[in-house]
């Protein structure tokens, strides 16, 4: 086997065919071993995947050696090695993180079922943004969406609202596969081809019909609602406050992420922005979600009491970025939001991790746990603040970087007014994490009362090494690739210039 | 107790071995006729059941101990992706099961390949199907630490 010829189902496979034995594990620091080995090995995959699809270009990688259109074929091109580089990276950070953070959370006996279901949500995800075929993609999106559906309702020992907040998700995670499957069947019909590549070359410069705009707008609501694009977005701050901490750390940087690449892979490659009806879309209908979820979810975060819940509301404003480049319809424009995609997973993992140290030592996620964080835990009080930062777009950080492209972006395509509320909507960023920075720095912990002391009764201590090194490691990539601009930004730029000038 | 559904009883040990028999066929007769893993994986879970809805779950959980059914589902999928594998072990690409057979006339690799996947997926459906009915069917206020 030459691994260079097996690359693109490498990250797939792996997990698929090793997940199994972490059901069989005696216990469940074996099934944590194990995940770290499996994740581990994903991730190396999928850097050498990037490394190798910046070198030679597009990889084709035909399954069971049956010739597209008619087989499955994998196609792998910078945009999608990008994001697979982050879900994986961000697995095979937070599977060493978990474990001492979920073994207080979880059943001690349930640990190895977390752990299978951990790699197979990451292998699901992997596989969404891997495939070069159409129904592929909802095969892999059921594989990643089943496993967090499980994943979320684990959180149900500490809190019973896991369980209905999993079954929300379920429900509305399954309306929008059922959506994004009926417009699979409606591109189907029109074309008669499910390979992204040629349905493209079937639709290139033929007429639009009803079938075809129907297609496209089943798929975009049902990307939508996997996305948890604003009006869409309701499951979404319940899955992730209620969720295991390591969890809500893992599906916060991943899972979304997956559905906007998606959105991304259909509107330029695979139905393609000549399409009239696709340019009326992205001006009218995805500006105006994008730009209501940046103010809605940025302006709700400002006001909930749980961290955790603030940071979920803050990714419905979020996405919204990544969606407002992506209505440009240019290059810049996709440039900015699959920069932002993968900048905006490393913060996000980033704070959730924080937001789980906080919940190991006290027991909550509330901001009341936060008050002098700095006195008591300061290696996550300061992850915490410089993730945070990086969320705002102070520059030096990440955050920036995608703020800067997104406004160039919106400065391109003539839309000034859409780069002053990108600027706006960061202020009520400042605002929601500078709530929670001020009770880390200025506030003196409780001396009495139940937060005066850590769950067992004993002084509050700082986090253990295995959880502090992945979420320090994430911070130091939000400063590092806020300092070297050119790996995102150049890969991203490359990414775009491929996606939007025709897909190749 | 023993009277008790003495005709129930009675049918359900002459129909248990012909069902599971039904299940392997439609597991092996898959790629003849209608049939194949899903199907076999249902129908054999289906013989466990309802010695379940007579004798009670707990007795057909000291016949099929949820331990095993944990490690079928395991095994199972393991077969899944692991028969795709091994064509990439023997040097081709994921699936492609001619290599399994190279220098086959009409394709036999093809048709083992097959047959292994197809065995895995019943038995990761068997295991999951009883797993689900172990669960509701003994229902508790919590589902018992030990089965997880």
């Amino acid at each position: 086997m030459i691994i260079a010829d097996q690359l693109p189902v490498l990250p797939i496979i792996t997990p698929l065919a090793l997940a199994p034995f972490t059901l069989l594990m005696p216990n469940g620091r074996a099934a944590h071993l194990w995940a770290m080995a499996v994740t581990g090995l994903s991730f190396l995959f999928c850097a050498m995947l990037l490394a190798q699809v910046a070198e030679v270009g597009v990889i084709s990688y035909q399954l069971g050696d049956w010739a597209p259109p008619l087989g499955i074929e994998y196609r792998v091109d910078l945009a999608n090695a990008l994001v697979m580089l982050l879900i994986s990276g961000v697995a095979a950070l937070v599977a060493p993180f978990s474990y001492e953070s979920i073994r207080t959370e979880i059943d001690d006996r349930q640990l190895p079922m977390f752990y299978t279901a951990f790699q197979i949500c990451m292998l699901g995800l992997l596989g969404v943004v891997v495939t070069g075929d159409a129904f592929n993609v909802f095969v892999f999106l059921e594989i990643s969406s089943l496993s967090t559906y499980a994943l979320v309702a684990l959180g149900g020992r500490l809190d019973r609202r896991a369980l209905t907040a999993s079954y929300n998700y379920l429900v509305m995670g399954t309306l929008g596969a059922t959506f994004f499957v009926i417009g699979l069947g409606l591109i189907y019909q029109a074309t008669g081809t499910l390979n992204m590549a040629d349905i493209r070359a079937q639709l290139e410069g033929s007429p639009s019909n009803s079938m075809v705009e129907a297609s496209f707008a089943f798929i975009v609501v049902g990307m939508g609602l996997k996305a948890a694009a604003f009006p869409m977005h309701l499951w979404m701050p319940n899955a992730y406050t209620y969720a295991p901490s390591a969890v809500s750390a893992f599906i916060a940087a991943a899972s979304t992420k997956a559905a906007v690449y998606v959105l991304i892979r259909f509107t330029f490659t695979v139905f393609g922005t000549d399409f009239e009806f696709i340019q009326a879309m992205m001006t009218y209908i995805l500006t105006t979600v994008a730009l209501a979820g940046m103010f809605f979810g940025s302006l709700v975060a400002v006001f909930q009491s749980s961290v955790k819940r603030m940071l979920a509301y803050s990714s419905v404003g979020q996405i919204g970025y990544m969606l407002l480049g992506l209505s440009f319809g240019t290059e810049a424009g996709v440039q900015a939001s699959l920069i932002h995609l993968f900048n905006h997973g490393l913060m996000k993992a980033a704070l959730f991790m924080s937001v789980a140290c906080v919940m190991l030592r006290l027991g909550v996620h509330d901001c009341a746990g936060f008050h002098g964080l700095t006195k008591r835990m300061p290696f996550t009080a300061a992850a915490f603040i410089f993730a945070g930062l990086s969320l705002i777009g102070v520059p030096l950080t990440v955050g920036f970087v995608s703020k800067w492209y997104l406004l160039q972006a919106a400065f391109e395509v003539g839309r000034a007014w859409a780069g002053f509320l990108i600027v706006a909507s960061s202020l009520i960023a400042v605002v929601y994490v500078g709530r929670v920075v001020e009770l880390i720095l200025l506030r003196a912990p409780p001396e009495e009362g139940p937060l005066s002391a850590d769950v067992n009764g004993e002084p509050v201590r700082e986090a253990p090494l295995s959880m502090l090194i992945p979420m320090w490691l994430l911070v130091a990539a939000n400063v590092y690739f806020g300092l070297r601009t050119d790996v995102t930004a150049g890969l991203a730029g490359r990414a775009a210039s491929a996606l939007v000038g025709g897909g190749q | 107790m023993r009277d008790e559904h003495l005709i129930l009883r009675v049918m359900m040990k002459v129909l248990f071995a012909p069902i599971i028999l039904f299940a392997f066929y439609v597991q092996f007769h898959g790629d003849y006729g209608p049939g194949g893993g899903f199907q076999a994986g249902v129908i054999f879970a289906v013989a466990f059941i309802l010695h379940g809805l007579i004798y009670g779950v707990g007795a057909t959980r000291r016949a099929l101990p949820q331990g095993a059914l944990t490690a079928m589902m395991a095994v199972g999928v393991f077969l899944y992706a692991g028969t795709g594998a091994v064509t990439m072990l023997l040097g081709r690409n994921l699936l492609a099961y001619d290599a399994l057979v190279p220098n086959s006339t009409h394709h036999a690799g093809q048709h083992y390949g097959i047959l292994v996947v197809e065995f895995g997926v019943g038995m990761a459906v068997a295991a999951t199907m009883l797993t689900i009915f172990y669960h509701f069917a003994g229902r508790e206020p919590e589902i018992r630490d030990e089965d997880w």
